[in-house]
């Protein structure tokens, strides 16, 4: 495979969710616009940044990279094969490859089983390992991720937040993936415990050259951990490029007001920062604005804004932007 | 100089199915006419039990002041009647709370809402009114007469918590008490929140107690800092001294984990191994003893208590170490 093309290619990926009405006769009354038309590339071994508010359309962008929702449009591109267009079996056998860490670290482990048996499943159900087999790689993956080995036996009710989001990594390293999708795998943690887990995801990362797909809406830890950013703005992206770069020279006006909004861990910058206070709230993603998407919200928005939806354009090299006035 | 309030040796206790949990274990703190007091410390560190009690909002039972008093300009609110102490929390100390989404009344209008602490003070209907229609515009809320008559699920959650904050201020206190009032937030609500907090506490001049485990808030808003861990306040400062010279290793932990939004992420993160105390027993060490990089012996056998190291800054430690220096 040649290592500069890209591991993954979304293209004009689109998510509605269906509003029904009534109880027997559903009719579907309108749609909520989660992913609206977003498009990039991610290259092998980076960590891509997906950040924004509640309700931006991040995570379901994750859902549906990975086709636990099946998109409305839009194609996805993984190590060549567009995963929108297979389905059972052949699907599950490419999506082998892209793993998934999930947010709740109490919601995303089976109570029941044991921390073996969830890190096992999937290569019981991949047929990877069997026996005593299965039982050593649990053990091998257990050790990778700053567990005692011999908490195979244990559930997960025994846990911490920060040791429960290690198995969450463990399982998800199991069968040797080379994208892995950590949708706010830290936001459900403690401060102090949050550098933790995001140390071993790195080391991880160096150790196996795998690339991260890092969706979070802590944009402090998101310029920590990322190569690249992109940022979502109720379904759209609306500005992309290398981590510096966004943040330091800001070209939308929802990322300048997003990053002006970030307070500072730092007594000495108080009142020397420059804050754009945005005004109101973002609109519903049933009636998205028409044109561009932030112009209900942008104190600098024109005539052009609500009559056309503006493209992503490459404004300086490798950093993109959607806007009409930059 | 009379402190406006004067917590000392506060120790709350909670029965649990496990055993008594010992949430608060001797925490004294003070609060000085218009000052902005940040408490910071991760869940179960005791930084909400602490106002808590100190309010007498704790549910006794399971809950139990075991120690301690509050002085609120002269009285204590630990020893007063029921009848007292809700005098005093409807009009002197006021709350906002975490979650916007919950702490508003469902059924009730928000007019009703806003306008009920006044009444409770004998405040009449018409009058009330006009003050909370003028309370609302200046959180922020337009056309703030004809929402008198909206429900709370009309509102987004940073209208709500502006609602919230109406109700806390209208009736003048000399105290704000709030509790992470932001963290169910978005970044540019909280920013708005945040904003709008601090031009309403110059304009009003009241005295704030801020609790959050985000140091970037505390960095914004506070005057003064109290670390909180294990039940327990193991370092006081004032804001600018706190961040530029953490002498805790809790505090210098928690500072070295977090990356910085204005500085470029090459560094690898000083993360603080171990988990947060289990306080199943009253600590009879430091309660951050198992998870310090600095530890000695006696950190395993004597609790350290609050001391100055430096005037109006105070760490609970035995070693004070300074960072860079003594490095293990």
């Amino acid at each position: 495979m040649n290592p500069d093309q890209p591991i993954l290619q979304v293209k004009n990926l689109a998510k509605y969710f269906p509003i029904r009405k009534g109880i027997i006769l559903q009719r579907t009354s309108g749609y909520v616009h989660a992913v609206d038309d977003i498009s990039f590339d991610m290259r092998r071994g980076e960590t891509l940044g997906l950040v924004g508010e509640s309700g931006c359309g991040k995570s379901t962008a994750g859902r549906t990279i990975i086709q636990l929702y099946r998109p409305t449009s839009g194609n996805v591109i993984f190590e060549g094969t567009d995963l929108t267009g297979v389905s059972g079996s052949a699907l599950r056998q490419t999506r082998r490859k892209i793993q998934m860490i999930f947010q709740d670290p109490y919601a995303s482990l089976d109570p029941r089983m044991t921390v073996g048996q969830i890190i096992a499943e999937p290569m019981l159900i991949h047929h990877t390992h069997q026996g005593e087999q299965a039982k050593r790689r649990v053990q091998e993956l257990l050790d990778m991720v700053g567990l005692a080995t011999n908490y195979a036996n244990r559930y997960p009710h025994e846990f911490s937040g920060g040791q429960r989001q290690r198995i969450g990594i463990a399982r998800a390293l199991a069968l040797d993936p080379s994208l892995i999708i950590c949708d706010e795998p830290i936001s459900a943690l403690d401060v102090s415990i949050q550098a933790q887990v995001v140390n071993l995801l790195e080391d991880l990362q160096r150790r196996m050259n795998l690339t991260y797909l890092f969706i979070a809406h802590d944009l402090s830890m998101v310029r920590h951990i990322s190569n690249r950013v992109a940022v979502m703005y109720l379904g759209h992206i609306v500005e992309l490029a290398a981590r510096d770069e966004l943040y330091e020279n800001p070209l939308h006006p929802y990322t300048q007001a997003l990053l002006s909004a970030v307070p500072i861990p730092d007594p000495k910058v108080r009142g020397k920062r420059q804050r754009i206070i945005l005004e109101g709230d973002v609109p519903s993603p049933i009636h998205p604005p028409s044109g561009c998407p932030f112009r209900t919200r942008c104190r600098l928005a024109k005539d052009i804004c609500a009559q056309v939806r503006p493209e992503n354009r490459e404004i300086r090299p490798e950093h993109y932007a959607a806007c009409h006035l930059v | 100089m009379e402190k406006l309030l004067s917590v000392q040796g506060l120790e709350t206790e909670f029965r649990s199915r496990e055993g008594v949990v010992h949430a608060v274990n001797g925490v004294s703190l003070n609060l000085d006419q218009g000052e902005t007091l940040g408490i910071v410390g991760e869940s179960g560190s005791g930084k909400s039990v602490t106002v808590m009690s100190m309010l007498r909002l704790i549910p006794t039972p399971p809950g139990k002041i075991a120690a301690g008093s509050a002085c609120f300009q002269g009285k204590d609110l630990l020893k007063m009647s029921d009848e007292e102490i809700r005098q005093v929390r409807g009009t002197h100390i006021n709350m906002v709370f975490q979650d916007p989404m919950t702490s508003l009344n469902p059924v009730l209008t928000i007019g009703r809402q806003v306008t009920e602490p006044l009444e409770k003070i004998g405040v009449g209907q018409r009058e009330a009114q006009e003050q909370a229609v003028k309370m609302l515009e200046m959180v922020g809320i337009s056309n703030a007469r004809d929402h008198l008559n909206s429900y709370p699920h009309q509102f987004s959650g940073g209208m709500r918590q502006r609602v919230m904050i109406a109700m806390a201020l209208i009736t003048s206190p000399k105290i704000l008490v709030a509790d992470e009032p932001t963290t169910a937030l978005d970044v540019t609500i909280q920013a708005q929140i945040i904003e709008l907090v601090r031009q309403l506490r110059d304009e009003l001049g009241m005295a704030m107690i801020w609790i959050t485990h985000d140091l970037g808030i505390i960095a914004e808003l506070a005057d003064r800092v109290a670390v909180m861990y294990g039940g327990l306040i193991v370092e006081e400062a004032a804001v600018e001294e706190l961040f530029a010279n953490p002498r805790h290793p809790y505090t210098i932990g928690l500072l070295g984990s977090l990356p910085r939004l204005d500085s470029a992420g090459n560094r690898r993160l000083t993360a603080i191994d171990g988990l947060p105390p289990v306080l199943l027993q009253k600590p009879q060490a430091c309660p951050f003893a198992p998870r310090c990089t600095y530890v000695q012996e006696r950190c395993f056998k004597e609790n350290p208590l609050l001391a100055e190291v430096k005037a109006g800054h105070r760490t609970a430690c035995w070693v004070n170490p300074l960072p860079g220096k003594d490095v293990l």
